[in-house]
């Protein structure tokens, strides 16, 4: 038996703010993991990481990360996706400055 | 200190203006992510894991006061109001925006600064003892050899394509304060029949492979330094492996084909790479150290100094951790800690910044450095200006008395920064720093460097920590591997593995019983750390780390 697909997320970095971003059903970007399109048959997904990588004058650095279905849309699985949520834990700059500021 | 030439200022500009171009070609699309990256990282801009990061070149450490302003400036108008120090004396920029980034790198060329060769498969800055050209047991300030280095590394069409990064130190001194043995090239200055010269180290580095340099040549006569460096440089780009990036540094070239094959291969190299060499070079080190005259060094009575470390505690405790012989009596070397307890090592704000350039201005001839441990250096103070400075440096936040201390520790930006990171390492160095302050154990315990790396790749030293830590991914959580015994002076060596690793929570606590231990096992309390475990083996601090693994045994 193949090991069942662990449902990802296409992510990157916005090409002028370096950010991170993710990519969405409409072919779109969002800041928040939980407007990303939770891929989660894998051949469906590679499919949508080489539509992503197309946006080449956005985006850089475009891959699959593991996530999960939450209650708001996707979660993180691994801590790495996680401080990519949110920012670094030494001040609360990147996303959490943000989410702070709305 | 160094001062920029026609030729630099234009060299520069016009590469500034380069990438300028770059940037734009990347943004309209005419150059691809494949095309740019390599470009943008020949110019120090990496992209981290929430932003890019540009981390600006400081050539030996050494900055003026207007260089520190300059960095000020781009901490306050292009990023988040702060700067941090990295381990190889340069300084990053967490924040940056792609479209602001040749703006930077032209306010940094207009004080003589750049951020080239900060990444890459390349020449690195080069990097010195930070307290070079101020030190009393120095042989020769070791900077004019470091200058003519950056100069010729300095986009030499021989070595932009080398196998790996390459990194080389240099200490005017025997006592090793640049971690000579742990480069690529190390070179220490040492005297022979009374003449100086260097002693060239092959073959060091931390990393997946840690290892010792090896001694490539005794004794190289100072005007040999750079016809002998193209000469091991030359032999490394041809012998050194590209089929697989974790075997492709120098050290595994050394280790693989042995030290003495490398030598035989550099000493035939030198016989036809010195006859090309017709004594330009010689000629510009000897402008260049000119740039690196000594200040004339006021002279006066200390009776302000010596009232005030009698009256005053505080200063007392700051005079006694972080201050360093100087050449001259009456003067001393100043280090700025920029580790506060429960902040982040190495991270310094704009108007800290501007304090350590006025003060530098004032009362210290112009002259900083920044230290591979993180930390800045006033190099030349005159001890009677030290209760001012003190006063000074504390209303800034910058007074903190730990300089080699245990909070005093080496922290890689780790997982909250580094997209290369497998865990976090600045928030274990904050626990670690405030746990011993809320103690009072700190001045107790002594002489102690922790040093954390958030990966494999080591950038936090830790082999070479008195206690090394290095964080890991193990199965999707962070996990810290404990070494002990490592030492990064010039009695160096690689720290050992205590055992099993800790997860983040056992982190502090485990530290905090290899200390327990060790103020158990020393001898009187003037046997620092790493003289206690080289007494005394690994098996106390096992036996502490490890409670369960004994009571099995028993």
């Amino acid at each position: 038996m193949p090991r069942p697909f662990t449902p990802k997320v296409v992510t990157a970095n916005d090409l002028l703010e370096g950010d991170v971003i993710y990519f969405t059903s409409d072919d779109g970007w969002t800041r928040e993991m939980s407007g990303a399109e939770l891929l989660t048959d894998e051949a469906h997904a590679q499919l949508r990481l080489l539509e992503a990588q197309k946006q080449n004058l956005k985006i850089v650095g475009a891959y699959l990360a593991d996530a999960k279905a939450g209650e708001n849309g996707p979660e993180p699985t691994h801590f790495r996706e996680e401080f990519r949520r949110k920012g670094p834990s030494n001040y609360r700059h990147g996303k959490q400055e943000a989410a702070a500021n709305v | 200190m160094y001062k920029y030439n026609n030729f630099d200022e234009a060299f520069l500009a016009e590469r500034n203006a380069q990438f300028r171009a770059q940037v734009e070609r990347r943004i309209d699309g005419s150059l691809t992510e494949d095309e740019f990256k390599p470009l943008r990282l020949m110019n120090g801009l990496y992209l981290q894991l929430h932003a890019y990061m540009l981390r600006v070149a400081v050539p030996y450490g050494t900055l003026n006061p207007n260089q520190m302003r300059a960095l000020a400036l781009l901490a306050e108008k292009w990023d988040k109001g702060y700067g941090h120090l990295t381990t190889r004396q340069n300084i990053q920029y967490n924040w940056p925006k792609l479209r602001d980034v040749p703006d930077m790198l032209d306010a940094l060329g207009e004080v003589g600064l750049h951020a080239i060769q900060t990444s890459g498969n390349t020449i690195r800055n080069t990097t010195a003892d930070h307290f070079a050209g101020a030190a009393a047991d120095e042989i020769e300030d070791p900077r004019p050899y470091a200058e003519l280095i950056r100069q010729w590394s300095t986009d030499h069409p021989e070595f932009q394509f080398l196998g790996r990064k390459f990194k080389i130190a240099i200490t005017g001194s025997e006592t090793d304060r640049a971690v000579t043995k742990a480069h690529d090239v190390g070179l220490r200055m040492v005297r022979r029949d009374g003449v100086p010269g260097f002693e060239v180290i092959v073959g060091g580095g931390l990393g997946r492979t840690p290892m010792i340099g090896k001694v490539l040549r005794d004794f190289l006569p100072r005007e040999d330094i750079l016809p002998y460096l193209e000469s091991v440089l030359s032999v490394y780009n041809v012998l050194g492996r590209r089929d697989n990036k974790y075997k492709a540094r120098i050290k595994i070239t050394v280790h693989e084909n042995g030290i003495d094959t490398y030598r035989e291969m550099v000493e035939e190299a030198f016989v036809l790479r010195k006859q090309e060499f017709d004594g330009t070079d010689q000629q510009l080190l000897a402008e260049i150290k000119e740039h690196f005259a000594l200040p004339a060094f006021r002279s006066g009575d200390t009776a302000k100094f010596d009232a005030a470390y009698e009256a005053d505690p505080v200063f007392r405790a700051w005079v006694d951790t972080n201050l360093s012989a100087h050449r001259q009596a009456d003067h001393t070397i100043v280090t700025i800690s920029v580790k506060n307890h429960g902040e982040t090592p190495g991270d310094i704000t704009a108007e800290q910044m501007r304090v350590v350039a006025d003060l530098s201005e004032e009362f210290g001839y112009s002259e900083l450095r920044l230290s591979h441990e993180q930390n800045v250096i006033l190099p030349h103070i005159h001890k009677d200006d030290l209760p001012a400075i003190h006063a000074r440096l504390r209303a800034a936040n910058l007074a903190t008395a730990n300089v080699g201390l245990i909070s005093d520790i080496i922290a890689c930006p780790g997982m909250d920064y580094c997209a290369l990171a497998t865990a976090r390492s600045i928030p274990v160095a904050q626990e670690i720093a405030t746990r011993f302050d809320d103690l009072k154990l700190e001045h107790e315990v002594g002489d102690l460097k922790i040093k954390i790396s958030g990966c494999i790749n080591a950038c936090g030293h830790h082999h070479v920590g008195h206690i090394g830590i290095l964080g890991l991914d193990r199965a999707g959580v962070e996990n810290y591997q404990i070494t002990l015994g490592g030492d990064g002076s010039e009695d160096a060596a690689i720290g050992t593995r205590t055992g099993p690793g800790f997860s983040y929570e056992e982190i502090v606590p485990a530290i905090e019983r290899i200390i327990q231990a060790y103020l158990n096992e020393r001898d009187t309390a003037d046997e620092t750390f790493i003289e206690t475990y080289r007494r005394v083996g690994m098996a106390p601090f096992k036996a502490a780390l490890y409670p369960d693994a004994a009571k099995k045994v028993a």
